[in-house]
């Protein structure tokens, strides 16, 4: 092996970072290491970067070439100030949309060094290399739509119910095969002329980025909402594999270490989601929650639930000793983190022990309710998993249910008829009284019926979640006991 | 096949690493590997060095998507662990 101290300069550079970035992840094993982590990350970062303008510096040293240099550093610089000004002031209840746009950034960077790769490649293209090509901006592509139908549905452009239509199942199977076909071809002839084609080869290249951004927007249409959480993950895990794709095209290892990271870490939060939904990847990815669902399953509409004052709610909050809150995305989208909050806080003051029982799927994302809950100034050692917390319902005197639905149907544990019988749900229905902050007695878009809401020991109070928690807040306060 | 072998080596300890991590940071660690994945910058600057039109323009689109991930994967990540403490007056177990 034969390496100039230039290359050896940027190999141990990138050596470092990668040992830096898995000191980062390590690092976010606990929250008080985190930052720590992240700073070394950060360093990581700044040595590969570092190397890379180096190694392009030494690369390129006629005149013509500089310009390219103010490029990328135009390029650095304009993006970087995007990002800081996206993610410095976005609110926290906003960050799974951010999170969406970010990995349809990732996908796009791939996707478009995979295309110029394939037009202007530096040497020629080999097997190997057409392979890595075409995963590349296969992956990127469909990363790049996909999050941005994903964006769409969270910010509300898009509808969030499951978007289905007739034949839906075959269009989404003919683009795999079309996406599939064109890589077969491109694998054995690369960018040479193929003989029995009418066309040229570069548009096989194009029809696998059309069929890749075709299949993204279709992938994603018929996914609900409340599915969200696999479909971030599973963004994730593509986003990083396309980046890996990229360092195995340009044999860059660095590239390789840090996609493999990214990409590891989407596939574990999707089977972390998929396991706490007790679905498979594949029945979320075709099977469009409720659409192959009959809306009657469940408990019989006629049933009467008891609708409670902030008066009854107040009442009982004062007769407990332990309550639990149990967040969802309606907490979400009333933005009431800070309400709960207060009601916490002045429950804890009377002497009333408080928890939090986090699902691994409420909200949009993996970990949605510990960061706005974080953001309301929560400890987070307050905050319980679905594991550490589930005994406790028996003993306690009152749980609080802010805008989660799903996982709290005991449904989920009785019914097999049931579409989401065996998903792992909070005991909620064994504390002795249930207070349910809900906006209206509509099922979800799931369209699932919950029975904890017609239980005798279950109060509604129906409204704004925001508004009930802070005149529970007030309740307390000029109550006395 | 070098490639491959980092490839593999390099999931297995990500996947290792990553399980550890706990439910309550979840957030942080997807927005964390994401900044982390902007290093396809450097993926980005080699294309942009190109000496062809469509390379470099391509390119610097690519390093402009990559450098929003990577500046703001990071800050966004350290605004959320900045949030996250414990219980004032209780001690890490």
């Amino acid at each position: 092996m034969n390496l100039s101290p230039e290359d050896l300069f940027v190999d141990l550079s990138y050596l470092v970072a990668s040992i830096l970035f898995i000191m980062c992840l390590r690092g976010l094993s606990g929250p008080e290491t985190a930052r720590r982590g992240l700073y070394m990350g950060e360093i990581g970062m700044v040595l590969a970067i570092a190397g890379t303008f180096f190694a392009v510096g030494t690369m390129q040293i006629a005149a013509t070439h500089r310009l390219h240099f103010t490029w990328i550093i135009v390029g650095v610089l304009g993006g970087g100030s995007i990002g800081v000004a996206i993610s410095g002031w976005i609110p926290m209840t906003q960050m799974p949309e951010r999170i969406a746009l970010s990995h349809a950034f990732g996908g796009l960077a791939s996707a478009l060094v995979g295309v110029s790769e394939y037009f202007h490649p530096e040497e020629g293209i080999g097997h190997f290399k057409m392979g890595a090509l075409g995963f590349e901006v296969f992956l990127g592509f469909l990363t790049f739509n996909a999050s941005l139908v994903a964006f769409g549905k969270l910010q509300g452009f898009i509808t969030g119910a499951p978007i289905t239509f007739k034949g839906q199942n075959y269009v989404n199977v003919s683009l795999f095969v079309v996406a599939l076909g064109a890589l077969i071809v491109l694998l054995v002839y690369r960018d040479e002329p193929v003989p029995w084609l009418p066309f040229e080869t570069k548009y096989v290249f194009t029809g696998l980025c059309g069929a890749a951004l075709l299949i993204g927007v279709m992938g994603v249409l018929p996914i609900g909402g409340a599915d969200m959480p696999v479909v971030i993950s599973l963004n994730n895990s593509y986003a990083g594999l396309a980046a890996c794709a990229t360092g195995f095209a340009l044999n860059q290892k660095i590239l390789i270490i840090s996609g493999a990271l990214d990409g590891s870490s989407g596939l574990l939060l999707s089977r972390l989601m998929s396991r706490a939904m007790n679905r498979s990847l594949t029945n979320i990815l075709f099977g469009a929650f409720g659409t192959d669902i009959s809306p009657t399953a469940g408990a019989p509409v006629a049933m009467s639930h008891n609708e409670a004052t902030v008066e009854d709610a107040g009442a009982v909050l004062k007769a407990s000793q332990s309550v639990i809150f149990v967040p969802g995305y309606g907490m979400a989208v009333s933005q009431a983190q800070h309400a709960v909050r207060d009601l916490a806080a002045s429950l804890g003051k009377r002497g009333v022990n408080v928890k939090y029982a986090i699902h691994p799927v409420a909200g949009r994302m993996p970990g949605h309710m510990n960061v706005l809950l974080a953001e309301a100034n929560v400890p987070y050692d307050e905050l319980f998993d679905l594991d550490a917390i589930n005994d406790d319902f028996q003993r306690t005197d009152c749980v609080v249910i802010v805008g989660a639905n799903d996982v709290v149907n005991p449904a989920a544990k009785k019914e097999p008829s049931s579409p989401i019988f065996g998903m792992p749900v909070f005991n909620v229905e064994q504390a002795r009284s249930v207070i349910v902050l809900k906006r209206s007695m509509n099922a979800g878009f799931s369209g699932v019926e919950n029975a904890l809401f017609f239980s005798p020991n279950t109060m509604m109070v129906l409204g704004d979640a925001k508004r009930t928690l802070l005149a529970m807040v007030a309740e307390l306060k000029d109550g006395g006991h | 096949m070098g490639n491959l072998f980092v490839f593999v080596l390099a999931s297995f300890v990500g996947y290792q690493v990553i399980s550890r991590v706990p439910p309550l940071l979840h957030t942080p660690l997807m927005s964390g590997t994401n900044a982390i994945s902007g290093i396809s910058l450097v993926g980005s600057m080699v294309a942009a060095g190109h000496a062809d039109e469509l390379s470099q323009i391509l390119g610097v689109v690519a390093v402009t998507c990559a450098s929003v991930n990577v500046f703001g994967g990071f800050l966004i990540t350290d605004r959320m662990l900045r949030m996250f403490h414990r219980q004032p007056g209780k001690k890490a177990p």
